[in-house]
């Protein structure tokens, strides 16, 4: 199912078999190239479901990646870039969304529940731990106790 | 009008599967046996009336009768007689059918091995079988009708997408459902003993077998749904991290988690309320699935379902039976005792924290899946949540979970020894490490992070079968005892071994290819050579072909290393025409458990073409792990029916007439 839908997901990419990053667009410089496929798998083909510029074959992708390699050439930082980026096509275009008060509940998720989780684990343990201790034997008890022992 | 008979068939269906809906659980209130009995018969006739259903529709696709619309729309008659087969469930309509068939078939096989269930209890869970089973039957028959005709009949069908047209779509989605619709079974478990108001460790026998089966099919279907993606979409990925992916890993990872709480359940009789709820919410993720899929609410131009009111029902269906069985739990859950008592350290305490690790991993999926759709449904914000969130978030949960695996299996019960299993382990650890150096240093450096992720999945390989030589004695007992010890182990302890094995060897595929990694992007005129991951190509020329339905364009590539040729590889184009559509059809050449990936792009001038190589060193463990996980599944479940006795039908010994042995 999961397939199905990749391949609906191609179908709606424009047809043509051009690849994601063409040798044209490659920068010289390997470690500026490098910098700018990892900025490319982190930003969303607008046009595309799911996938980064990185992977994408549409024309907006290809303007894209020229618009990263471009800026990285002029010697922006990698948060420079992004920001540019972000600022023209908006918070969408971020494949992993910035830690704000929107997205609280998102990132927030996995810690809390871990905590909580945790937590409430240890007070059931402690409260099963209680329990499997029982109470301690009464004064008239020990005292039946010893008598029943003696022989 | 064998068409016709296909689809009153269904409607037969239907009617049976109001009756085995509504009085069995009639009969296990009025414990009138004969109402009760009904349902194993119902469920069988169900069962077989859907499957006559199916066998018509695949009538119709295998004699190309475009008078039926859903074959008109999804085939063609020059189309290779494996994929008509498998074109009956590569549309909407097809696969809500085999989701049909495969849940009924589940319920037949309750009814044919329950046979020694308490019988309210097998009236219950195939009364709850059966309102899934009616839902689903009323969805098909009212929003997806795949024996609609066609009037005037056309003479020649629209074809089947290009890209599903591969023996993927043969084997994927009947797996895939296997797995997600196997779960409905421990739903009805759960349902049925929430019902009932009991629920002990007999409970959890009976539930582990079902789970075990929906797992291993499961992790099958996902697996080979990445590797399908991995080899036909040509870019060489194998998991995206897409919405619709992770509907199918959602309920994979509460089935773990299920696997593992059955059974601190069914050993200690502790967790059960959990377990209970744990069922409920992996069928609940299975259902979810189903709705994000094809209501098409994530991709709003999903091309399965353009039509809102199949969206609305599914989501009825959905908030009908997650409500209902979570309503049920709010009320029924308190009359569960609780059971064993255990100490933190100890398997159960492994076993919990496995379980505690899963679920929020799970619950993480889910938010990162869900959270754009909420977010602008509230706020009218639109992000994005893609494979940077999900690596980062559900690779840091998993990282202790990995490390704690091996512990689990090598802890004592109630109370375990955490310093004793840890230096049992050490040399675990040591090995591992030693592999992940020797790794780091055959590879030419890398991350240093990588050295630890293969260190990482060589301790899970070497910690699970730790578990197996201690057990059988390896080291302290002469050879022989230790080999008898060994054989004589129970096949779960096999089971949970392969499936941690697995793990470890999916875990160090994956590492591998996200260091090592290597693509080339270039342009190749005949003649040219390229070097990749230590093999040099050379770029031979190109040549024209055609299959049945579709002509390709294939390059045709000569592999070497140092001078002497090794083998050859083709990479294609192709363009089917009934669609007009393009596909690459990727060349892919396999050295040890590493391969040569290469796909073809444009053609540019004078006979030159943009080619892609990639290197994907260890890729081949990322699968093969998941066939360790299955064979473990089979093994352990193997393990299950012996000695537990599904069918417990315990074999006498033969009676031997007396004075016979003096």
């Amino acid at each position: 199912m999961k397939r199905l839908a990749l391949a609906l997901l191609l179908l709606l990419a424009p047809v043509g078999t051009a690849f994601a990053v063409n040798p044209d667009e490659v920068l010289a410089d390997p470690a500026l190239e490098a910098r700018a496929r990892a900025i490319s798998a982190e930003l969303r083909c607008m046009v595309c479901q799911n996938q980064s510029i990185d992977d994408s074959n549409a024309e907006l992708a290809k303007d894209l990646r020229v618009l990263v390699r471009e800026r990285l050439a002029n010697g922006d930082s990698d948060e420079a870039v992004i920001d540019y980026v972000v600022s023209r096509y908006g918070e969408f275009v971020l494949l992993k969304p910035r830690f704000e008060t929107k997205t609280l509940i998102l990132w927030g998720m996995p810690a809390t529940l871990l905590v909580v989780g945790a937590i409430t684990l240890i007070v059931a343990a402690r409260r099963r731990g209680a329990q499997a201790k029982g109470t301690p034997l009464s004064e008239a008890e020990k005292e039946k106790l010893k008598k029943l022992l003696q022989p | 009008m064998i068409i016709e008979l296909g689809h009153y068939a269904l409607v037969l269906a239907l009617a049976t599967a109001v009756i085995q809906a509504a009085l069995p659980i009639l009969g296990a209130r009025l414990n009138d046996r004969g109402l009760m009995e009904l349902a194993s018969s119902a469920a069988v006739a169900c069962f077989l009336l859907v499957a006559f259903a199916f066998a018509v529709l695949t009538f119709a696709y295998v004699t190309s009768d475009f008078s039926v619309r859903n074959v008109w729309e999804n085939s063609h008659s020059l189309k290779p007689l494996i994929y008509k087969i498998s074109g009956v469930w590569g549309n909407h309509e097809g696969s809500m059918l085999l989701w049909l068939l495969i849940l009924t078939f589940f319920s037949a096989l309750v009814a044919a091995f329950g046979r020694n269930l308490p019988e309210t209890l097998t009236a219950n869970v195939l009364a709850v079988q059966a309102w899934i089973a009616m839902a689903f039957a009323l969805f098909i028959l009212l929003t997806s009708n795949p024996f609609a005709r066609l009037v005037p009949a056309p003479g020649e069908g629209k074809d089947l997408n290009p890209i599903l047209q591969d023996v993927g779509l043969a084997i994927h989605p009947p797996l895939l459902y296997l797995g997600y619709v196997g779960f409905s079974v421990c739903f009805s478990f759960a349902v049925a003993a929430l019902i009932e108001g009991r629920i002990d460790a007999a409970w959890a026998r009976w539930v582990r077998p079902w789970t075990l089966a929906a797992w291993t099919f499961l992790t099958a279907g996902i697996s080979m749904g990445s590797y399908w993606a991995y080899y036909e979409l040509g870019w060489g990925g194998w998991w995206f991290w897409d919405p619709v992916e992770n509907a199918s890993f959602m309920p994979w990872l509460a089935g773990t988690a299920l696997l593992h709480s059955a059974l601190v359940m069914e050993k200690r009789e502790a967790l059960k309320i959990w377990t209970v709820l744990l069922a409920i919410m992996t069928f609940s993720l299975s259902l979810l699935g189903t709705f994000l899929v094809r209501s098409g609410v994530l991709t709003s131009v999903h091309a399965f379902a353009t039509d809102p009111t199949r969206g609305i029902f599914i989501l009825a269906i959905l908030v009908f039976f997650i409500g209902g069985a979570f309503a049920l739990f709010a009320f029924r859950a308190s009359h569960l005792k609780a059971g064993g008592i255990f100490a933190p350290i100890s398997r159960e305490g492994a076993l919990v924290f496995n379980n505690l690790i899963l679920t929020t991993a799970t619950a993480t999926v889910l938010t990162g899946t869900l959270y754009p759709l909420v977010l602008e449904a509230l706020t009218g914000d639109k992000i994005s949540v893609g494979p940077p969130f999900f690596n980062m978030t559900f690779g840091l949960l998993m990282l202790p979970l990995l490390f704690a695996v091996p512990f689990g299996p090598l802890l004592a019960w109630k109370r375990g020894d955490l310093a004793g299993v840890s230096q049992r382990l050490f040399a675990a650890v040591a090995i591992g490490l030693l592999c992940g150096t020797a790794y780091y240093y055959f590879m030419n450096g890398g991350p240093v992070l990588a050295l630890f992720g293969i260190a990482l999945g060589v301790y899970l390989i070497v910690g699970s079968l730790t578990d197996l030589a201690l057990r059988s004695g390896l080291g302290k007992v002469a050879g022989n005892v230790a080999w008898r010890r060994f054989s004589g182990l129970p096949r779960s302890a096999f089971g949970t071994a392969l499936a941690h094995i697995g793990l470890g060897i999916t875990l160090v595929g994956v590492v591998a290819v996200t260091a090592f990694e290597t693509e080339t992007v270039v342009e190749m005129k005949p003649g040219m050579t390229v070097d990749a991951g230590g093999y040099s190509l050379r770029f031979d020329g190109m040549r024209n072909g055609s299959g049945p339905n579709y002509t390709e364009e294939s390059g045709h590539f000569t592999i070497s290393r140092g001078g002497v040729t090794l083998s050859e590889v083709w990479s294609s184009k192709r363009l089917y025409q009934a669609r007009r559509m393009p596909t690459t059809e990727a060349g892919i050449r396999t050295f040890g458990l590493s391969q040569l990936y290469v796909s073809l792009g444009d053609q540019i001038n004078e006979g030159g073409i943009v080619v892609r190589i990639w290197w994907k060193p260890m890729i081949l463990c990322i699968w093969g792990g998941t066939l360790f996980m299955m064979a473990g599944g089979f093994v352990s479940l193997s393990d299950r029916r012996l000695r537990v006795g599904a069918p417990a039908k315990a074999k006498r010994p033969k009676s031997v007439p007396v004075g016979a042995a003096e």
